[in-house]
């Protein structure tokens, strides 16, 4: 299986603060990846990292979507980003509100559609039928999602673990090669979070690369092929989940967050300084 | 009982201490009268008893009306959300609709014939500020870019006219796209640099945008003729034919009047587009937007550029109309006005904005049967719809694109569902 996603020596910096400390991984065609650590570690860093919304300090983001060369990502812009084929969802929800789920899937069709001012002002055939298209294709992501019964609702009036899967349809919609999911189980209740898995799951039978930071053990352990471990923006291990259960570094790490989390951090700077 | 009594009488005490600042600030100027002549000192303490009982009352009456404005809110927003009012049923529905365009538009095409050439004119006006308000509406309302420097894009169309026609002779019917183009190239002249910037701090750069373009008109003599403006521009062509200043005015109404009706069809198919979408994904959250591959940097410039269009063109129109301009009819106020006409009419609404235009330019003129109060009047009524109406006179339930499952859609699933 050859690597969608080659990620080497990436560092971030903001000031003096090292959040991301030359990180290398990679994801192959076909697997869920998980990164995992404790709260503070980097992970939503790294994410911002290779989505373009941060620029890396160093090193670089190589992306081999579907039959394509590798593309250097660092440096583009996220919309580009997006377009070259990662997509991602937010640990905060960050759904349009104001829209209807419809709409905000439709968002995520934006960069596979061109209509622009003069098709928007004309509307002309090849403008009505790449919106018809775009309709289309968002109700089927909804309905493989299973939300199919909200489309025309607003999306604000959307119950909390169904908003979490609306932002999984919308960044679907954008046909990624690789989807980045940061923290989908939070705040579910169990229920919600076992037709995650189930999603989630299905979504890699069809071929879905993922890659998913998730602080749910059960879930990470039952879905992910291999896991990545950061702790302090340093990676502790890498392993089947099988390894990451019994290797000592990590549990060290997440004992000693259990114990008192801000202390631990301060500790840890202080040493670092 | 007494739970009733007691917020009342604290409310009563507020009002009592808003008078007595009132008196207080008030004092030099409504109490004290120094005659310097006669170095005698006048004190009219009636004005005293005036001003604070004036302030009681009207505190009082203020907080009663935002009190029930605030419960009325609190009501509706407990009411199922998907429950429309009259009026939105009527913008809704296009069998009410569109008999009410088209009667409207009827009415229009009389309109010259009906008026005298004096209300033509002011219709005029308030047709120009309609297409004023659409324009900021796509930049203000849809992509939710505060822009307070609109008027600079109105001055770039009108003075464009100014200088081409007399410096070049060229005719209104050529220099009205060349106006639209060249206010759209400001707008993204202006674009450029405020890309970083949101909300408050956009809003004072593009207002600052706006000084700028006024003051060079105003001090780079050589190029605009400065404060004393420039005169003698030519009214639109009719096809050659030399017009009466009666027929001019008829004959610019009805040109306002297609302006209008293009306008909107323009800004509807906009809002109804991928861009469209495009733009409120954009006002409703930057990064999410960008991530899921809006290119940020050109769908703000092609609002602020499709903006800036519609001021070009009426800046053409008000140059031709008017005959002579100066930077005096391009301040800071012409912006605040078009901006309110956006948000009193109802922002994003391209009806609302239409009514917001009509209210605004309107009413003024139809106060002056008040003198001197007229302005006082006109303030009133903005802060009546603004307690009574925060979301606009008319504020349209949003239009969601509806999706209806095909038949073979529902039959599969029902098919699916035993296995
Ligand atoms: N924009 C930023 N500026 C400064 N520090 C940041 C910024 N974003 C993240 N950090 C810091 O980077 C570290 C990692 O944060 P984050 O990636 O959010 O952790 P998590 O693993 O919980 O997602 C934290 O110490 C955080 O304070
Ligand atoms: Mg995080």
């Amino acid at each position: 299986m050859s690597a969608i996603l080659k990620v080497k020596n990436l560092s971030m910096r903001f000031g003096g603060v090292v959040a991301l400390n030359a990180l290398d991984l990679e994801i192959h065609e076909g697997e869920i990846v998980a990164l995992i650590g404790p709260n503070g570690a980097g992970k939503t860093t790294f994410f911002n990292c290779v989505t373009g919304i941060y620029k890396p300090t160093e090193g670089d983001v190589l992306l081999t979507a579907r039959g394509q060369e590798n593309i250097r990502l660092n440096g583009l812009k996220p919309n580009q980003v997006a377009s070259k084929g990662m997509a991602r969802t937010f640990q905060n929800i960050r759904l349009f509100q104001s829209m209807s789920v419809l709409e905000n899937v439709m968002i995520g069709r934006h960069c596979r559609t061109k209509a622009y001012i003069l098709g928007a002002i004309l509307r002309n055939k090849a403008t009505r039928d790449e919106e018809q298209e775009t309709i289309e294709k968002s109700y089927a992501i909804l309905k493989k999602i299973g939300l199919e019964k909200y489309v025309n609702e607003s999306a604000s009036n959307l119950p909390y673990g169904a908003q979490r899967r609306l932002e999984i349809a919308r960044a679907l919609a954008t046909e990624p090669s690789l989807l980045l999911l940061d923290e989908p189980a939070a705040g579910m209740n169990p229920q919600e979070t076992k037709e995650l898995e189930e999603l989630i799951l299905r979504l890699q039978q069809e071929g879905q690369a993922i890659l998913l930071i998730e602080h749910d053990m059960k879930l990470v352990m039952n879905l992910s092929h291999r896991i990545y471990v950061l702790d302090y923006g340093t990676l502790i291990a890498t392993g089947t989940p099988q390894e990451i259960r019994n290797n000592p570094a990590v549990i060290k790490a997440y004992l000693g967050e259990s114990d008192d989390d801000s202390q631990h951090r301060s500790h840890k700077e202080g040493a670092n300084a | 009982m007494m739970s009733s009594l007691v917020p009342l009488l604290q409310e009563t005490l507020r009002s009592l201490k808003v008078a007595l600042w009132f008196v207080f600030l008030t004092f030099p100027i409504m109490v004290i009268k120094v005659h310097p002549l006669e170095k005698s000192i006048e004190w009219r303490w009636q004005n005293m008893i005036f001003v604070g009982l004036g302030t009681f009352i009207l505190s009082i009456v203020a907080r009663i009306l935002m009190d029930q404005g605030k419960k009325r809110r609190k009501k509706r927003a407990l009411q199922h959300a998907q429950k429309y009012t009259l009026v939105q049923t009527i913008l809704r529905e296009p069998k009410y609709l569109y008999p009410l365009a088209f009667a409207t538009l009827a009415f229009g095409l009389v309109f010259p014939w009906i008026f005298s050439s004096y209300q033509t004119n002011i219709m005029i006006t308030a047709l120009m500020y309609v297409v004023l308000g659409l324009g900021l509406n796509i930049v203000v309302g849809l992509a939710g870019l505060l822009d307070l420097g609109y008027v600079a894009f109105y001055a770039v169309g009108a003075y464009s006219y100014a200088l081409l026609n007399t410096h070049f002779d060229l005719g209104f019917w050529v220099v009205l796209p060349l106006g639209a183009i060249l206010a759209a190239f400001f707008g993204i002249l202006l674009g450029f640099p405020v890309l970083r910037l949101r909300g408050d701090y956009l809003a004072i750069v593009t207002l600052g945008f706006g000084e700028i373009i006024r003051l060079i008109l105003e001090n780079w003599n050589e190029f605009s003729q400065g404060p004393s403006g420039i005169s003698n521009i030519d009214r639109p062509g009719f096809f050659g034919i030399e017009l009466t200043l009666d027929q001019s005015i008829t004959y610019l109404f009805y040109l306002m009047l297609l302006l209008v009706v293009f306008t909107i069809f323009v800004v509807n198919r906009l809002q109804d587009s991928r861009l469209g979408r495009a733009w409120v994904a954009l006002r409703e959250d930057e990064i999410a937007c960008q991530a899921m591959g809006i290119d940020k940097t050109k769908t703000k410039l092609t609002a602020f550029a499709l903006g800036a269009m519609w001021a070009g063109m009426v800046g053409v129109i008000f140059a031709a109309k008017t005959t002579f301009i100066n930077p005096a009819s391009f301040t800071f106020l012409e912006s605040a006005i078009i901006l309110a006409i956006v948000v009193i009419g109802g922002m994003g609404s391209v009806v609302g904005v239409i009514v917001g235009a009509f209210v605004l330019i309107l009413l003024p003129e139809y106060l002056r049967a008040l003198s001197e109060y007229r302005m006082l009047a006109f303030g009133a009524i903005m802060v009546l719809v603004m307690i009574y109406r925060p979301q606009g006179i008319i504020s349209t339930a949003k239009r969601h694109i509806q999706y209806k499952p095909k038949p073979d859609d529902k039959h599969k699933k029902q098919a699916a569902d035993p296995s």
